[in-house]
């Protein structure tokens, strides 16, 4: 597969911290790419790098057009979707002035879609998104990146937070976004991972140490080093 | 009752013009984290530009048109002014906000010394309609006609930036500005165009609270801008930085109580008005409009 995103030798100081100390990613076109690592590796300050939200240092491209000195809003405007660690719904806006803001300026806005797959968003259209659920501000999160037609959509922990149900309806969100879009998603839950994703990129200290099929954390022992969770063999 | 009356509607009047000035320093601040120092410029100025306009307009035989068109021109000239200063001093500096607090102090001295080696120190008299400085009867209070048209302009500044704020997309992406300016810009939207604009509405309010105040004072001077900025400040910490209904309330409990107190206490107003300041952090640290302040 050609690679819609490469980036090569990404570095990011925050403040004293050298966060991300020459990262290589490749996100081939089409599917779900998924960014693992223990926390405070550096997943969303990748993420935020390649938005350009944080200072950064390094190769960026973007079906081969070089885009690391471009500023924020004209990376997205290439056609990359974000959806925030955090959610970061506007929450003194309605449901609807966040999906309207989101909308690009001429493009047509894929309304049915977001609709279709979150039939609530309609039903609390005029509701202020500060006062929904945490699922229903990830739903709003989602929606907001959905509603453009992107090249590559960033999705940073959907299923952070969000109780056991909620995970179930987010995975098969991204299960159906999957079967048109790329995205390159940092999650923690390896039952997601495992059941979405197409390649798996593994960050330690700042690096990336492992490149592979998710059927990698299938082995317990590699899980366990690169990861720390589950026991080692 | 009337003298009562009298000090309702010239506090009023007092906090109309306090709420144009603070109006845009609270857009500014919550949109783009600039404290600007240099607001009280604008409105220097928008009036220097409305006096000198009406100076040159002699041709005009109405007054009352001559200076409808001069406040016009210095509306107009001050929202200029505003968007040039964001443009040229403020955009180079984004994020360095140290900078661009040292950039804002350094423009405001500046244009006070450019107004004072221009057209002296020496405070210039506004020549406004007649009928301004008439009065109305309500009940047994006469009220100088100027104080219903600064509230009236103050009004409909409040009017008009509500609706621009709820009704337009310029507006919806300032209020999700001033709420997370990153992720406007991570939805593909450049968001320095909304701060070019923000500048620009805030230098036309405060330009037209330069023209007003030179009506209610009847006069303009070099240090009308930095006096009146000063009040603009508290009314926007106590209002809630980025709110503009918080400013409008802040507004008008400053007005009247610099009103009040003056005519019970005289020489006091001002030293009311600091300690409102401080009542209103104490009891509410996140201000009126449960904005942090």
């Amino acid at each position: 597969m050609a690679g819609l995103l490469e980036v090569r030798d990404l570095h990011v100081y925050l403040g004293e911290s050298h966060v991300l100390q020459g990262v290589d990613l490749d996100v081939p076109a089409g599917g779900i790419t998924a960014l693992l690592g223990r926390n405070g590796v550096g997943k969303t300050t990748t993420l935020r790098a390649l938005l350009g939200l944080v200072s950064r240092r390094g190769s960026i491209r973007l079906e081969g057009d070089a885009i690391e000195r471009e500023a924020t809003h004209s990376i997205v405007q290439r056609g990359l979707g974000y959806v925030p660690e955090d959610r970061d719904v506007f929450a003194g806006l309605t449901v609807d002035e966040n999906l309207k803001l989101a909308a690009r300026d001429g493009e047509e806005a894929c309304y049915d879609l977001v609709y279709d797959l979150f039939p609530e968003l309609k039903q609390r259209g005029r509701q202020r998104a500060g006062t929904l659920s945490g699922g229903q501000q990830q739903m709003v999160a989602i929606g907001r990146a959905l509603l453009n037609r992107n090249r590559l959509l960033l999705i940073d922990e959907p299923t952070k937070g969000l109780a056991p149900a909620l995970v179930a309806d987010v995975a098969r969100v991204l299960e159906r976004i999957a079967e048109s879009e790329t995205a390159l998603l940092v999650e923690q839950n390896l039952a997601v991972v495992r059941r979405l994703a197409g390649a798996i990129v593994v960050l330690d200290q700042g690096r990336v140490v492992h490149t592979g099929p998710p059927t990698d954390l299938d082995d317990e022992a590699l899980v366990h080093r690169l990861l720390g969770v589950g026991h080692a063999a | 009752m009337s003298t009562f009356l009298l000090l309702t509607i010239t506090g009023l009047g007092l906090g109309a013009m306090y709420f144009l000035v603070a109006s845009g320093l609270s857009l500014i601040y919550g949109l783009m984290g600039v404290l600007n120092f240099a607001h009280g410029a604008f409105l220097t100025v928008g009036a220097y530009a409305t006096w000198f306009a009406e100076s040159k307009l002699g041709g005009i035989s109405s007054v009352t048109w001559r200076f409808v068109l001069a406040s016009l021109i210095g509306v107009l000239v001050g929202a200029a002014f505003a968007a040039l200063v964001e443009l040229v001093l403020i955009r180079p500096l984004y994020l360095r906000h140290i900078e661009q607090v040292l950039v804002t102090v350094g423009l405001s001295l500046a244009t006070v010394a450019l107004v004072q080696g221009i057209w002296g120190n020496d405070a210039r008299l506004y020549a406004v309609p007649p009928w301004l400085h008439q009065t109305t009867s309500v009940g047994s209070a006469s009220i100088p006609n100027d104080r219903w048209v600064e509230i009236a302009a103050a009004a409909l500044v409040l009017a008009g930036l509500k609706a621009f704020l709820r009704y337009t997309r310029y507006g919806l992406i300032i209020r999700a500005g001033v709420e997370n300016r990153a992720m406007v810009t991570a939805l593909g939207i450049d968001v320095r165009k909304a701060f070019t604009l923000v500048f620009a509405i805030g230098g036309l309010a405060a330009a037209l609270a330069g023209v007003l105040s030179g009506v209610y004072f009847s006069e303009v001077d070099p240090g009308r801008g930095t006096s009146l900025l000063i009040f603009a400040f508290i009314v926007v910490v106590i209002g809630g930085l980025g709110s503009i209904t918080g400013s409008a309330i802040a507004s008008v409990v400053v007005g009247l109580t610099q009103q009040y107190v003056n005519y019970y206490s005289p020489g006091v107003g001002d030293l009311s008005v600091v300690l409102l300041l401080a009542l209103v952090l104490l009891a509410r640290p996140a201000s009126l409009e449960g904005r942090t302040a």
